[in-house]
C-alpha cells in the first residue's frame, strides 16, 4: 500500500513538473504574442469572407460587411510596438519574422499600406453581393502574400 | 646479373605505360559520355509558334520567380534581368539576364540555342549549365510548348543589366563535372507512373515538367540528386532557414478544392497565406486556367504517401 502511494505521489509530482516545464518553455516576448494575435485576427476575418467566396458557406451580406470592416480595423492598427528590434528569427525562438524586416522598415510599412488599401476597398463592396466580394478577394490575398513572400521564414 | 635486374624494371615501365594509356582512355570515355548534348534539330522542325500560349507556359514554368529582379511586382516581373542570388551548399548562383537584350540577355539566341538551354542544360557555347537551372525537370517539356515559350520570350522587355559570374566552390566549379552529374542523375522518366486520367496526366506534366515542384519539395542526396523514392517528402529550404513542407498525401490532406483555392489565392484552408518562394509560385499558377490548377490538384492525390 505504501509502495503504491509512493508510486502515485511520484508520478503525480513528475506529471506536475512536466506540466510546469511545458508552460514555462514558450516564454515569449509580449510584442511577438501581440503581433501573432493580429495575424490570427486577419486570418479569422479573411476566413469569413473567403469561405463565402469559395462557396463553403452561404453569402451573408451583413456578416461579410462586418468581416471586411473588422479586417480593415485590425489592419489600421499602428505597428510601432509590435516589432521591437531583437525579435527576429536570428535573435529569438518562436517567430518567423525575418531580420530583413528591420533592414527594410520602409518597404515593410509600404506593404502594410497595400493591405490597408486592399482591405478598405473590400470594405466598400463586401456587403453589396457575392460577386463583388469575390472580385476583390484576390487583391486582399495578394497583399498578404506580398508581405509573407519576402518577410516570413518558411516553417 | 645485369639483365636479371633490368628485365623486371622494363616490365614495370611497360605496366606504367599501359596504365597511363588506360587512364587517358578512361578520362576520354568519361568526357565523351558526359559531353554537352544539344537537342536534335529535327525535334523542333515544322512547329508553328504561338506567343499567347507561350505566356501560359511561362507562368507555369515559373521563369519570373528566379529571373525577375528581387522583389519585382506587377509588370516588372516580365523584365527577366536576373541578379537574384541563390546561396547553396555548392556555392552562390546568380540568376542570369534572360531578357531579349542582344548584348546582356539572350536576344541573339536562336530557337535551337534556347531549346538546348531549357531542355538539355547546354549553353550556346556548348557548356553545361548548373542544375540550379531546373532543366532536369524542363527536359520533359513538350517541343511545342518550348517553341511557344521562345516566341513569348521575344515579346518581353529587354534589360541591359550585365551578368555576374556564379561563385561556386571547388570542385563544383569544374563544369565538366556537371556532365557527370547529368549522366548519373538526369532521368527523363516520370516519377508518378500507372493509370492516370487525362486530367491527372495534364497535372503530372504541369508539376513534373513545367512547375518543377520536386526541385524544392523532394529531398536530395549529398550530390544534389533528387531522391525520387521520397517524392514530395519535403526538404530543407534550399535558400535559408526552415523547411519546404511534405506535400505528399501522407501529410497534405487538403481536398482538391482546397488545393485549387490555394493555387488561386495563396490561402490555406485555415486562411493563412503562402509565403517565401511559394508566394512566387502561386503568382504564376494564378495566371493559369482554372482547369490547370485543378489538374495539379488531381495529380497531387496520386502521389505516393511518404512520411
Amino acid at each position: 500500500m505504501r509502495l503504491l502511494h509512493c508510486i502515485t505521489l511520484g508520478s503525480a509530482l513528475f506529471a506536475a513538473s512536466v506540466a510546469i516545464a511545458q508552460e514555462a518553455a514558450p516564454e515569449q516576448d509580449p510584442a511577438v504574442i501581440a503581433r501573432k494575435s493580429q495575424f490570427r485576427l486577419f486570418a479569422h476575418h479573411l476566413g469569413t469572407m473567403g469561405n463565402m467566396a469559395r462557396g463553403t458557406t452561404e453569402y451573408d451580406a451583413e456578416l461579410a460587411a462586418a468581416a471586411a470592416r473588422n479586417l480593415s480595423l485590425v489592419a489600421s492598427q499602428d505597428q510601432a510596438t509590435f516589432w521591437p528590434s531583437g525579435t527576429d528569427t536570428e535573435s529569438i525562438e518562436g517567430t518567423r519574422a525575418l531580420p530583413v524586416i528591420w533592414d527594410n522598415m520602409d518597404e515593410f510599412a509600404s506593404r502594410l499600406e497595400n493591405l490597408r488599401t486592399a482591405a478598405s476597398r473590400m470594405e466598400d463592396v463586401a456587403g453589396t453581393d457575392l460577386a463583388s466580394l469575390q472580385g476583390r478577394m484576390k487583391e486582399v490575398s495578394d497583399a498578404c502574400g506580398a508581405c509573407h513572400r519576402d518577410f516570413r521564414q518558411p516553417e | 646479373m645485369d639483365f636479371k635486374r633490368k628485365k623486371p624494371r622494363r616490365r614495370v615501365g611497360r605496366l606504367l605505360q599501359l596504365l597511363v594509356v588506360l587512364g587517358l582512355v578512361a578520362v576520354a570515355a568519361v568526357l565523351w559520355l558526359t559531353r554537352p548534348q544539344p537537342l536534335a534539330p529535327e525535334t523542333l522542325a515544322g512547329l508553328e509558334d504561338d506567343p499567347a500560349r507561350g505566356e501560359l507556359v511561362f507562368w507555369a514554368a515559373g521563369c519570373a520567380s528566379c529571373h525577375s529582379a528581387e522583389g519585382a511586382e506587377g509588370e516588372d516581373r516580365l523584365v527577366l534581368a536576373g541578379g537574384r542570388r541563390f546561396v547553396s551548399d555548392f556555392g552562390t548562383f546568380v540568376a542570369p539576364n534572360i531578357s531579349p537584350d542582344p548584348t546582356h540577355g539572350i536576344g541573339n539566341w536562336s530557337l535551337q540555342d534556347f531549346a538546348n538551354a531549357v531542355l538539355r542544360g547546354v549553353s550556346p557555347g556548348s557548356q553545361h549549365y548548373y542544375p540550379a537551372f531546373p532543366y532536369a525537370s524542363y527536359q520533359r517539356m513538350e517541343p511545342q510548348d518550348l517553341v511557344d515559350l521562345y516566341a513569348y520570350f521575344t515579346t518581353l522587355p529587354p534589360s541591359n543589366r550585365p551578368n555576374e559570374a556564379h561563385d561556386v566552390n571547388f570542385p563544383f566549379n569544374i563544369r565538366a563535372g556537371v556532365g557527370v552529374w547529368k549522366y548519373l542523375f538526369m532521368d527523363e522518366a516520370w516519377t508518378v507512373e500507372g493509370d492516370l486520367t487525362a486530367e491527372e496526366t495534364r497535372g503530372r506534366y504541369l508539376v513534373e515538367a513545367l512547375a518543377h515542384c520536386g526541385e524544392c519539395h523532394t529531398p536530395r542526396s549529398a550530390m544534389g540528386a533528387l531522391d525520387r523514392n521520397r517524392w514530395f517528402a519535403g526538404a530543407p529550404n534550399p535558400l535559408g532557414e526552415g523547411r519546404i513542407p511534405n506535400i505528399s498525401p501522407a501529410l497534405l490532406r487538403w481536398s482538391e478544392e482546397d488545393l485549387v483555392a490555394y493555387f488561386t489565392y495563396g490561402l490555406t484552408p485555415d486562411f493563412d497565406s503562402a509565403g517565401g518562394t511559394m508566394a512566387e509560385v502561386i503568382h504564376g499558377l494564378a495566371q493559369l486556367p482554372e482547369s490547370d490548377r485543378a489538374a495539379i490538384a488531381a495529380y497531387l492525390q496520386k502521389v505516393e504517401p511518404v512520411q
